[in-house]
């Protein structure tokens, strides 16, 4: 059992639902009971007690409401996350993804009973391949990690069903997301990091030297952390191919793109999406994510099974009838059931129905006019060390010569301006890295308080640094003891020595 | 230009600023000859019309709220959920934030995610929890890389049992094809013999050993004795538990079991077509290092505020990279506060009620078409899923059923071909006495057909 965790007097703001527990209050009442009574099984089976709290709906009503007043979110501010998309979430999708048809449907139904469901999977694989350019689309995977574990086992898969056993590194820049290696780390395979060069871009001296029969591929996010569109894109596709190795795209960044360009076209082999970025599945305070992965056609055998596919075709007055397909060489499954369905799927389809061609590209021309202009009203107070038209985001050093400032100062400061920071610390090979991404969603106004907001700061940080390093100081709370978190863990509120758990 | 609040002007003087004359010009860096690509795409809709389209989609399906009575479980349960729920999660200071990186501006999702944990060690009997997986079947395969690392690689079998459900055994085999391990167990012979019989292939070698509670058949065992026997073998073991049966049902963490992990979708979430649900992961506090997935903590703040951060994160991917046993980044955040409400405004009264209407009436069924010329109900100890072996192919009892605006149980003969015959049956708090009465009455004519 968990020790008791010592007594921190610390002042309370909000109770836990355990401390608002008060034995006797009810939430929901269910419905008694309209069958003929059964005996319970041996008491030797049961649990004696359920140590769950005990509360009215309105206690619960209030505490939830109070704990949603404490936090940051798109519905209340600007929040310019590099690297995560935090675009404002469209209201029709939190109602469409309700719909009973969709909330109340089960995985395992017959498919003559969910053709919507089915209908509306390949409608959304068929568009995402179009909109990348690729010959297959699997749903399945949850999060844009699992669809690197996804990418990552058919790119070994191909490999190894060609014979091709000795190959077992994996390219990867020195600016990639974490994700990427720990998906390779999870393989067994080994990494091999590819630096930048000056202007950004995958060093191609170092790439065509680690490019050997050994190389099971490279996994490059383009536009990449930085935020630019590699300039030799073609060139890296080519000597990663040129040795046989596979090109995964990371899709992080897919924003960027919509009808800009199509990673198929440019020789990817396959690719994750993040529909939880790109077409506005809202992050949910970390998840649920959804990540589907695209394929070209020789990678089409490998994906996980099962993906929607035409069972009849359509006649006169027919439609088509939907049902699943299982892939010849499936690498297996990622997830039980169909994936994320109703809060993923239907959300994204609704987006990308209501953009069409055109808008879609609207959404990546306005995303890129965002991030150049703020880079621009920027670029004479804080140092952007790679320096050119960038894509969707933008990366600035958070530290000024002669200061004791850091990035993290300037992140919490800009909180006492009521905006979120950006990405702090990543990508790895800028000091002090501020990544900036402001997405497509936001208007002129807000993009100029944002730079004023940053202008100022870096006023501050040379008379009146203090102000930095205490912020955020008119924010609900104020900076955390994360040291005091990690050794005294206390993970869990309830104290398991009030209840006999073995009885 | 749907959801884009610049004007014209706008634009312009920002172009302006930049020093480009047009939107395209700041896409020169893109090989010209692919850019710009013209999208083969439907034309946009309009809201109204985008509404129409996907209401015309949904009705296209039979639920099981009006269409269709369901009796239809395997890993997913139809449960009522209180409005309450939805009401709190439309809140867009929780769904529309992100990841809380920044805890003082993130206390709210925090703090839900602390009580989570709470809630689910208290609910498992387990010491600690993590802020959840992608799902009951992903949550396991991390239970077999947590069991992997604990022992450094060095031992490479792991036991299945064969009454795990058969999605999650295949995600198991699908993770961990690139580590070499053995997986073993899941012999479809074995899925009459009691666990301590399954007790027997745990050898040296094995890390872990995974079963189910209540088992894929719904059935309940006392899993004290083979997690006693495994022990003494040195390996772990993992129960994959339906939380609605652990509010009635002796929990997994009294019987001595290391990981508890299941699927939190009986727990206040829709059954959405299969997802999004959420994972949970619970295990003893000496294996917490080695738990993937995000982890909240209580600490202070510089004000002496009781408050909460994400914590232990040297464990995962964005600081450990390719030496992390996990790539995960996500939990699944917005579902955890689904269930952490649920199981907030049902209590310890509402859930053991909930837990209670599900066994009444699956015995009540059970009872029932036990009666039935024909039908033979082959589970025993059961919770609110049991096995009817039927007298003609599942397959037909099921289209039968469904012409009689039934959703039958999951055909146990697709997994397992000696089971061609029998039907999984799942009884929730949904299913009224007329609809089990309904299917009886149904059920006996098949063989007058």
């Amino acid at each position: 059992m968990i020790d008791a965790p010592e007594k921190i007097s610390a002042k309370i703001v909000e109770p836990t639902i355990f401390d608002l527990s008060s034995p006797g209050r009810i939430g929901v009442t269910m419905p008694a009971s309209d069958v003929p009574e059964t005996a319970l099984p041996p008491k030797e089976l049961l649990r004696s007690e359920l140590p769950l709290p005990e509360l009215a709906e309105v206690d619960v009503v209030r505490h939830y409401m109070h704990l949603s007043t404490f936090n940051y979110s798109v519905d209340s501010g600007y929040y310019p996350l590099g690297s995560c998309t935090m675009k404002y979430n469209p209201k029709i999708n939190e109602d469409t993804c309700r719909l009973p048809g969709f909330l109340f449907t089960h995985p395992l139904q017959p498919i003559e009973t969910v053709q919507g469901n089915l209908a509306l999977m390949y409608r959304l694989q068929e568009w995402l391949k179009e909109i990348a350019g690729f010959a297959a689309v699997t749903l399945q995977p949850a999060a844009g990690a699992h669809g690197e574990f996804t990418g990552v086992l058919i790119m070994r898969a191909y490999h190894k069903s060609r014979g091709d056993t000795k190959r077992t590194k994996m390219l990867i820049p020195d600016a990639a997301h974490g994700t990427n290696p720990a998906s390779v780390g999870m393989m067994g395979m080994t990494v091999v990091t590819i630096p930048s060069d000056e202007r950004g871009n995958v060093d191609l001296k170092a790439l065509e030297a680690a490019c050997d029969d050994t190389v099971v591929g490279m996994m490059l996010t383009n536009p990449n952390t930085l935020g630019l569109f590699d300039e030799h894109i073609e060139k890296v596709i080519e000597l990663v191919h040129g040795c046989g190795g596979l090109m995964y795209g990371d899709g992080a960044n897919l924003n960027a793109l919509l009808g800009i360009i199509r990673p198929g076209d440019l020789g990817f082999d396959v690719m994750h999406f993040n529909l939880h970025k790109t077409f506005s599945v809202p992050h949910g305070g970390g998840g649920p994510g959804v990540g589907p992965v695209g394929v070209a056609t020789h990678l089409a055998d490998f994906l996980p099974a099962p993906l929607v596919g035409i069972i009849e075709e359509a006649e006169a007055d027919l439609p088509p009838l939907y049902g699943y397909v299982k892939p010849a060489k499936s690498i297996g499954r990622m997830k039980a059931f169909n994936g994320h369905f109703g809060g993923g799927f239907v959300r994204s389809f609704t987006y990308i129905a209501m953009h069409g061609p055109d808008g879609l590209k609207d959404i990546a021309q306005y995303a890129v006019l965002n991030a150049n202009y703020l880079q621009a009203r920027l670029r004479s107070t804080y140092h952007i060390p790679f320096d050119r038209i960038c894509m969707h985001e933008f990366v600035a050093e958070g530290q000024f010569a002669g200061s004791g400032v850091r990035a993290l100062d300037i992140a919490k400061r800009l909180m006492d301006y009521n905006f979120h920071p950006p990405t702090n610390y990543f990508p790895l090979i800028v000091h002090e890295a501020l990544m900036i991404e402001p997405t497509e969603t936001e208007n002129k106004d807000t993009l100029d308080a944002f730079a004023d907001a940053l202008i100022k700061i870096a006023e501050e940080a040379k008379t009146q640094p203090e102000l930095l390093h205490n912020a955020p100081s008119t924010t609900r709370f104020g900076r955390m003891d994360e040291v005091k978190a990690a050794r005294e863990l206390v993970l869990c509120c309830w104290l398991p020595e009030n209840y006999d758990m073995n009885a | 230009m749907t959801y884009i609040p610049t004007s014209p002007k706008e634009r312009d003087m920002m172009l302006a600023t930049i020093g480009v004359k047009s939107l395209d010009d700041l896409f020169d860096a893109i090989p010209a000859k692919h850019r710009f690509p013209k999208l083969d795409l439907p034309k946009a809709l309009t809201e109204m019309e985008a509404m129409q389209e996907l209401s015309d989609i949904a009705q296209a399906n039979e639920n099981v709220r009006g269409d269709l009575i369901s009796f239809l479980g395997a890993g997913m349960y139809n449960h009522y959920i209180p409005s309450v729920i939805d009401h709190m999660l439309r809140r867009g200071e929780f769904y529309t934030a992100y990841t809380p990186y920044q805890p003082e501006i993130s206390q709210g999702t925090l703090q839900a995610i602390f009580e989570y944990q709470s809630l689910m060690s208290a609910l498992t009997g387990m010491d600690v929890s993590n802020a959840s997986h992608y799902d009951g079947a992903t949550a396991t395969a991390e239970a077999v890389n947590l069991a992997y690392a604990q022992f450094r690689g060095k031992r490479r079998k792991v036991l299945m049992s064969p009454s795990l459900h058969p999605q999650y055994r295949e995600v198991v085999r699908t993770y961990t094809q690139g580590m070499e391990l053995e997986s073993a167990g899941d012999d479809e012979s074995g899925i009459g013999l009691s666990p301590e019989a399954f007790a027997n292939q745990v050898d040296e070698n094995t890390c872990l050993v995974i079963v189910q509670y209540p088992d894929f058949f719904g059935r309940i065992y006392d899993y004290t004795k083979l997690i006693d026997a495994v022990h003494a073998k040195g390996a772990l073991v993992c129960v994959v538990a339906n939380p609605t049966a652990l509010a009635m049902f002796k929990t997994p963490g009294s019987m001595g079991a290391d990981i508890v992990v299941g699927d939190g979708q009986p727990l206040g979430i829709p059954m959405w077509y299969g997802g999004p649900s959420v994972g949970f992961f619970t295990t003893r506090k000496n294996f917490v290092h080695k738990m993937a997935g995000r982890l909240v903590g209580e600490t202070v703040d510089n004000r002496g505020q009781r408050a909460y951060v994400l914590t232990l994160t040297a464990r995962e991917q964005h600081i450990k990279r390719e030496r992390a046993t996990s790539n995960i980044c996500t939990n699944q955040g917005l579902l955890a506060l689904a269930t952490a409400i649920y199981l907030s405004v049902l209590g310890k009264h509402g859930l053991g009620q909930v837990a209670k209407l599900c066994y009444q009436k699956a015995h009540y069924a059970a009872r029932e078409l036990n009666k039935v010329k024909g039908y033979k109900v082959s589970s025993e100890t059961f919770f609110h899923e049991f096995v009817l072996e039927c007298p003609a192919p599942a397959a037909e009892v099921n289209a039968h059923l469904l012409e009689h605006g039934i959703l039958g149980g999951y055909d146990l003969g697709q997994d397992y071909p000696t089971l061609a015959n029998h039907l999984l049956i799942a009884v929730t708090e949904m299913n009224s006495k007329e609809d089990i009465d309904t299917l009886v009455e149904v059920l006996s004519e098949v063989d007058h057909d």
